[in-house]
């Protein structure tokens, strides 16, 4: 009898707690929907944290120092006028974009996080799904006031579409990039090709790297494949050699299957890394994009795709994390080349991908107004200026980037010749899932699977992401 | 449930041996029951509650999730990646734990048994040292132990440039554990040790006895308790253990990704929150299932 109550106790009590627990989830959007706009808007005393993947000495350093000793001090100084008293925290990260993801996620999921804080353009919408992030407009909640910034008339649309989605506005965005293949000058002369190298086709790249494997000790081609690179894989290495196929990973709202073009990517990935051209296990290890930069650096890669990012903040001379003192006359760059002339997207001889991040606002800020006040402050032709501290970098603001870009060979170049033939990835919420069954894709093939047997893998992959066979493409 | 009860019954005095009452002395477990509530019982009921949602990390399902039933557990069973976790942890499990700790704490215990006391002493602070430093700590010394350019191996074995972490990730996991926690059963299997009779193990050698007959004749009946216990909590430890993640974030291409890394790799880099969960329920039960088998060889035992 005793153990039969006792029985009973304990089921009601699960049952009560179970109960309890149910529809606790996903609650987080109740209540933020009807919070004041203007709450503290006449505060006295303001408290702004701003987040952000990068720290002084370590991952984007200058950015890092540029807001913590140039933004935030002008800043607060400018509201002192205005008779504000404003503390800014400034909370640097220095980890993999991943990781940064995942604690930002997990903060604003408990309403708590920074009340400004820097995300990656393609984050814009699983963010915005999640409640997360929150249109400018209703965040701020004067539309006008959001929408009269005289800033967006300087950011272009395509610059725009980082911060955007579905055709609205979550965050102002922070400039873009744009990818070229580099190469090692010194090296070249070595194996005898020429300094003005421009590949015409893959084929090109490919006897390239083999005049470049007969020097001892070098790996001659590094194109970003497998999964411990994260996004750096599909940005600095599928999506670039897709559009050289012609494809995208999203066309007419369906996402790339197993397609002929995939293939040839992926064969692409198999010629380079299974005939020694590059180096199988680097793209294995969990810190392998670091140490393919300090290769780089070390005069032991020939080629190696990346963005602009690559240029300001790895080889570059004084402040990069893999720095090359004689970058200017060492490092050449070229124009990533289609399959074959004419075979890109939209029938281009030449072809990359761009991206960038945007600067949100927290929809549980205590301070919306001031945060927005920040935000413009921060993208204002004078201190996207400061930013650059006499260096060049393609900034969001058209104003600014005429300025600037002049004395940068390299950036100009990107200007001008990259950034009319970019493509974007497109800003939906899937993506980064279907981004995660590409790099699985190259893991799959640089680990020794054959091409066809990643491709079918692949396809599984994403039709379980897009929710269906029919958002696929597939041939 | 009634056995457990039924001998209570004849000495009802015996009861309240205390003279509190049931309001007091419910009062004294109340603190460690609300512990237990709050820090166990609530977790688990709330993974088994998210384990049969779609919730997510981000995304419209991060929201509004919906009720997905069993799907994670069907999803699951037939999951490839998680067998594969599954049978990487079993060999993680019967590698480093039941073989390597097991083995090395107790030759550790049996030598240091007669060795002169500074140099057990010696002994015994650096196995210690090894498994009461951080995990971050640890880890970084073994990525630089194994690392392919300029790592200690390669320097000591004279192989430059082969990445131990990438061609032989699970090999290299089972060594860092065995390392890592051997410490606990060499303390454990030491005490055991001055349970046996001195003038057994006497005997033993009077009748000329080899080192392995008495080890298996003499010593083990004594210590089979321990041996049990040591092996249950080491494996365990051993099955639930994150540190490789430390060291390989379960890779390169998920060779390495034993269940908890797994767990957190789908929860934290896929965004499932609610099919991760449902996987941290399946280990919760493998553990209760290991504990009962466990828990029935004692029980014979006795």
């Amino acid at each position: 009898m005793r153990s039969l109550s006792r029985l009973t106790t304990a089921g009601v009590l699960g049952a009560a707690a179970l109960a309890l627990l149910t529809g606790c989830l996903g609650s987080s959007d109740s209540g933020s929907g009807d919070q004041d706009a203007n709450r503290n808007a006449d505060a006295k005393k303001v408290e702004l944290t701003f987040g952000s993947n990068s720290v002084k000495g370590g991952k984007s350093s200058a950015g890092a120092t540029f807001i913590q000793d140039v933004l935030i001090p002008k800043f607060v100084a400018e509201q002192k006028g205005k008779g504000v008293d404003v503390t800014v925290k400034f909370q640097g990260d220095g980890s993999d974009d991943e990781v940064y993801k995942q604690k930002l996620s997990l903060d604003l999921s408990n309403k708590s996080g920074p009340d400004l804080f820097q995300i990656d353009g393609i984050w814009v919408g699983e963010f915005a799904q999640a409640n997360y992030i929150k249109p400018l407009t209703e965040t701020v909640g004067d539309a006008a006031k959001v929408d009269d910034w005289d800033g967006w008339k300087q950011i272009p649309e395509s610059v725009q579409a980082l911060g955007s989605y579905n055709g609205q506005r979550y965050g102002v965005p922070g400039g873009t990039d744009g990818r070229v293949l580099y190469f090692n000058k010194k090296l070249f002369q070595q194996a005898g090709l020429p300094a003005d190298w421009q590949p015409k086709s893959w084929d090109d790249i490919i006897s390239a790297g083999q005049a470049l494997k007969k020097i001892a000790g070098v790996t001659p081609i590094q194109i970003n494949a497998g999964t411990a690179m994260g996004e750096a894989t599909t940005m600095q290495g599928i999506l670039p050699l897709l559009v050289g196929t012609g494809a995208t990973v999203n066309s007419d709202g369906k996402w790339l299957g197993n397609t002929a073009q995939l293939r040839e990517v992926l064969d692409f990935y198999h010629q380079v890394y299974s005939t020694g051209l590059g180096d199988p296990v680097l793209q294995r290890e969990a810190k392998g994009r670091d140490k393919s930069f300090a290769e780089f650096a070390a005069n032991k890669i020939g080629i190696l795709l990346e963005g602009d990012y690559f240029w300001r903040s790895v080889v570059e001379p004084k402040e990069g994390v893999a720095k090359m003192a004689d970058r200017d006359t060492a490092v050449g760059y070229a124009l990533i080349p289609a399959r074959q002339p004419g075979a890109g997207v939209k029938g281009q001889d030449f072809v990359s991908m761009s991206g960038g991040g945007a600067t949100a606002i927290n929809p549980n800020t205590k301070f919306p107004q001031q945060a927005w006040e920040f935000l413009q402050f921060m993208n204002s032709a004078e201190m996207v200026k400061e930013s650059l501290d006499g260096a060049a970098k393609i900034t969001q603001r058209s104003d600014v980037n005429s300025e600037v870009l002049k004395s940068d060979p390299m950036l100009s170049f990107v200007a001008e010749k990259v950034l009319p033939i970019t493509q974007y990835r497109p800003g939906r919420a899937e993506y980064p899932k279907i981004s995660a069954a590409l790099q699985q894709a190259t893991a799959d093939v640089v680990g020794g699977k054959s091409t066809d047997a990643a491709a079918q893998a692949y396809e599984k992959a994403v039709e379980a992401a897009a929710g269906g066979k029919d958002k696929v493409t597939s041939n | 449930m009634t056995s457990a009860t039924a001998p209570a019954r004849g000495r009802a005095p015996a009861r309240d041996v205390a003279g509190l009452g049931v309001g007091r002395a419910l009062g004294f477990v109340a603190p460690a029951m609300l512990l237990i509530g709050a820090f166990l019982i609530f977790p688990a009921l709330w993974t088994i509650y998210i384990g049969i949602t779609n919730y997510r990390l981000t995304g419209v399902e991060a929201v509004s999730p919906s009720m997905v039933g069993l799907s994670n557990y069907t999803k699951a069973l037939n999951d490839a990646l998680f067998h594969n976790a599954l049978w990487l942890t079993l060999l993680f499990v019967l590698g480093s734990a039941i073989i390597g700790q097991n083995i090395l704490g107790f030759t550790l215990a049996w030598v240091l048994r007669r060795a002169r006391p500074v140099v057990r002493r010696t002994v015994e602070a650096f196995t210690l040292l090894a498994w009461i430093l951080p995990s971050t700590v640890v880890a970084y010394l073994w990525v630089a132990f194994y690392d392919r350019d300029g790592g200690t191996l390669n320097s000591i074995l004279g192989t430059p440039g082969t990445a131990w972490l990438i061609d032989y990730p699970m090999a290299c996991l089972v060594v860092f554990n065995t390392w890592r926690g051997t410490a606990f059963s060499m303390m454990l299997y030491s005490s055991a040790l001055q349970a046996v009779p001195p003038s057994q193990l006497e005997s033993a050698r009077m009748v000329g006895a080899s080192g392995w007959q008495t080890l298996r004749d003499v010593v083990f009946p004594h210590i089979r308790g321990h041996v049990l216990t040591n092996t249950l909590l080491i494996s365990l430890w051993t099955a639930n253990d994150f540190s490789p993640f430390l060291l390989t974030k379960g890779g390169p291409n998920h060779e390495s990704e034993t269940v908890p890394v797994y767990i957190y790799n789908v929860a934290l880099q896929g965004g499932e929150l609610g099919y991760s969960s449902a996987i941290s329920f399946l280990l919760l039960i493998a553990n209760l299932l290991v504990s009962l088998v466990y828990l029935r060889l004692l029980r014979r035992r006795s």
